[in-house]
C-alpha cells in the first residue's frame, strides 16, 4: 500500500537572502494531510521565510516543495490554488468594502462567484454584519478576521496561520481556535506559526521547532510531552540537609534551596511515579517535611531547553 | 495553457471599481484640465493663431491634447495601480495567487489601458463643443487610440513595480513623461521649428505618437503614419520584454 500524500513536502529547502542572510539552510518536512501542525521558533528562526517560499512570495535558493504532490514552480497552479494564507503582517484593501476585498480573493484564486460561500464565510467570523463597511473603518482585531476570511475565500485545503494570534485579543482568540478545530473537522491541513507555546499545545497534533534555519525537531505532541515532559515533586524540610542520605541513594534525587528542598523527578506519563516509596523512605529514615509541590514541565520550558542546548 | 479568468476578472473589477470611486480624481478633473486647454488654446488665443497646415488652430491641437491626457493618465492609473498593492503589502496576495505574470498583466493594465479610453473618448466629446474637427481615418484613429492606452498602461506598471516611493512615482511622469510630451508637436507642428529642433524633435517618441494620431484626423503629418505606427509597436514590443524580464527575475517583486 502507498503511503497518503504528504499536504506538504520539503526537501532540501534552503534560502540565503541577497543580504547574505542563511534563512533556511536544508529543510526537509513533511505535513501530513489533516493535521494541525505548528511550527514554533524564535524571532529570525526561519518559520516565516518557510512559508513564504512555500506559497510563492519567496523564491527558494535551492530545494523542492510540493504541495499534495504538485510542485510550487512547475505545478504552481494547481499548489496554490489548495493553499490559502493568513500572513502575519495587517495588510489589507483600506479603500475596499470588506466583502467586495473578500470575493476578489476568491476570484483571484480562480475560484467562480459564490455568495452563499462568501456569507458563510463572513458569518462565521463574525463580519457578515460589517460587510458594507470600508476595511479602513474596522478596529486590528476585525481587520485580522478581514485577512482570514480573505484566506478562507476559495475554500483551501491547506491553510497557513502565520502568528495568527499576535495581537489579538482574548474574544478573537479563542474564535480562532473554534475555527481552527472546526476547519479541520472539514479536513483541512493546517499550519500555523506562533511563539505563543500555549497555542501550540492547546491545539496542534505535530509541533516542529525550528532554529537558526534549522529544523531542529519535529515531533507528535503527545509524545513530545511524554519524551520531555519531566514532572518534579519538591519537597520542602522541616531542617536542612548537608547531603542525600544514603538511604536514598539511587533515586533521581537533587538539593536544592541550600539544602531545604528536596527535587525528585520523575516521568509524568509513567504508570509507578515512585513517590509512595520515596515518602515512605523519607518516614523511616526520620526526615520531616512541612509541604509538597508537584510540576509538571511545560512546552515552553522543553521549547526553551532544545532552543538553548542547540543554540 | 489555459488562463485563470476568474483571477483577471477579479483585478480587472478591483481596479475599476478603484476608478469609479475616485471619479471625480480620475475621469472628471482630466476631462476639466482638457476643456480649459480647448478654451484658453482652442477658441481664446486659438482665434488669433494662424490656420497650421491649413486646419484651425483648434482643431489642430485635438489630437494632441488627447494624446496628452491618454499618456499620463494610463501611466498614472497602471503605475498607482499595482505601486499600491506593493506599498500596502497586500501584493502577497496577488504573489499566492495560482496566476502567471501573463493574467497578472492583462487585469492591471486591461483595466489601466480601459480607463484612458474612457478619458480620450470623453474628451474627444467635449472637445466637440469648442471647436469642429473631422476624423478621416477612424479606425487608424482608434487603433491609435487603443495601441497607445495600451502601451503606457504598460510603461506605467514597470514604472509602478520600480517605484519604491510615492516620490518615485511621479518623478518620471513629471520630469520626463510630461516635457516629452510637451515638445511632442501637441501644440506646434514640428516643421515650424529651426531646422537643428526638427532633428532634435525626431529623438522624442512622442512626436510619433502625436504625428500618427494628428494623421488619423486630418490626413498630415509631420512624419510618415507607418514611421508612427511602427515607432508604438516598437515601444509595445520593449514594455512587453520589459514585463517578461521582470515576472522572470522576480525584480522588485520577490526575493
Amino acid at each position: 500500500m502507498h503511503a497518503p500524500v504528504p499536504a506538504i513536502e520539503v526537501r532540501g529547502l534552503a534560502k540565503t537572502y541577497p543580504d547574505g542572510f542563511q534563512a533556511l539552510k536544508g529543510v526537509d518536512l513533511d505535513i501530513r494531510s489533516g493535521e494541525i501542525f505548528a511550527l514554533l521558533g524564535p524571532n529570525g528562526a526561519g518559520k516565516t521565510t518557510l512559508i513564504s517560499i512555500i506559497c510563492g512570495i519567496v523564491n527558494p535558493s535551492a530545494g523542492t516543495v510540493r504541495v499534495s504532490g504538485h510542485d510550487i514552480i512547475r505545478d504552481f497552479r494547481a499548489a496554490r490554488s489548495l493553499i490559502g494564507l493568513v500572513p502575519q503582517e495587517l495588510t489589507v484593501e483600506s479603500f475596499e468594502s470588506v466583502i467586495a476585498t473578500v470575493k476578489f480573493s476568491r476570484g483571484l484564486f480562480g475560484k467562480p462567484r459564490d455568495d452563499a460561500h462568501i456569507e458563510k464565510v463572513l458569518r462565521d467570523l463574525s463580519l457578515w454584519e460589517k460587510r458594507d463597511n470600508r476595511v479602513m473603518e474596522l478596529s486590528g482585531g476585525m481587520k485580522r478576521r478581514v485577512m482570514i476570511a480573505k484566506a478562507l475565500a476559495h475554500e483551501p485545503k491547506i491553510l497557513f496561520l502565520d502568528e495568527p494570534t499576535a495581537g489579538v485579543d482574548v474574544e478573537l482568540r479563542r474564535d480562532m481556535w473554534e475555527m481552527v478545530r472546526r476547519l479541520r473537522e472539514s479536513g483541512v491541513t493546517i499550519i500555523l506559526t506562533t511563539h505563543y507555546i500555549e497555542e501550540a499545545e492547546e491545539m496542534a497534533d505535530r509541533i516542529g521547532v525550528i532554529n537558526h534555519g534549522e529544523l531542529v525537531l519535529v515531533e507528535d505532541k503527545t509524545r513530545l510531552m511524554k519524551q520531555l515532559g519531566r514532572k518534579e515533586l519538591s519537597v520542602h524540610l522541616q531542617s536542612p540537609l548537608a547531603a542525600i542520605p544514603s538511604a536514598l541513594a539511587g533515586r533521581p534525587l537533587e538539593l536544592a534551596d541550600g539544602g531545604h528542598t528536596l527535587v525528585y523527578s520523575f516521568d509524568a506519563q509513567a504508570e509507578e511515579s515512585g513517590i509512595p516509596d520515596l515518602l515512605k523512605a523519607l518516614g523511616e529514615n526520620g526526615i520531616d517535611f512541612r509541604d509538597l509541590r508537584t510540576r509538571e514541565s511545560s512546552l515552553e520550558e522543553i521549547f526553551v531547553n532544545l532552543v538553548r542546548a542547540r543554540a | 495553457m489555459t488562463l485563470n479568468l476568474h483571477a483577471i476578472r477579479a483585478i480587472y473589477i478591483f481596479e475599476m471599481a478603484r476608478t469609479f470611486r475616485t471619479l471625480m480624481q480620475s475621469i472628471v478633473s482630466p476631462v476639466l484640465s482638457t476643456s480649459l486647454y480647448f478654451v484658453v488654446f482652442g477658441a481664446a488665443i486659438g482665434s488669433r493663431i494662424q490656420e497650421v497646415d491649413g486646419i484651425s488652430y483648434g482643431a489642430f491641437i485635438i489630437p494632441g491634447l488627447i494624446m496628452l491626457s491618454l499618456l499620463t493618465e494610463s501611466i498614472s492609473n497602471a503605475s498607482f495601480g499595482i505601486y499600491m498593492p506593493k506599498y500596502s503589502g497586500t501584493i502577497y496576495e496577488i504573489l499566492s495567487a495560482p496566476i502567471s505574470a501573463v493574467e497578472t498583466v492583462i487585469g492591471y493594465v486591461g483595466a489601466a489601458a480601459t480607463k484612458s479610453l474612457i478619458l480620450g473618448v470623453l474628451i474627444l466629446i467635449t472637445a466637440r463643443f469648442f471647436v469642429d474637427y473631422e476624423i478621416q481615418h477612424p479606425f487608424w484613429m482608434a487603433a491609435f487610440l487603443i495601441l497607445t492606452a495600451l502601451t503606457f498602461s504598460m510603461f506605467g506598471f514597470i514604472l509602478g513595480i520600480w517605484a519604491d516611493s510615492f516620490e518615485r512615482l511621479q518623478v518620471v511622469p513629471m520630469l520626463i513623461v510630461m516635457p516629452l510630451t510637451f515638445l511632442g508637436g501637441s501644440f506646434y507642428s514640428i516643421t515650424m521649428l529651426p531646422p537643428f529642433w526638427q532633428t532634435v524633435t525626431l529623438f522624442n517618441p512622442v512626436v510619433y505618437l502625436v504625428s500618427g494620431f494628428r494623421w488619423s484626423f486630418y490626413g498630415s503629418s509631420d512624419v510618415g503614419v507607418e514611421l508612427s505606427l511602427a515607432a508604438i509597436l516598437g515601444f509595445l514590443a520593449l514594455c512587453t520584454g520589459i514585463i517578461w524580464y521582470i515576472f522572470r527575475t522576480g525584480y522588485r517583486l520577490k526575493v
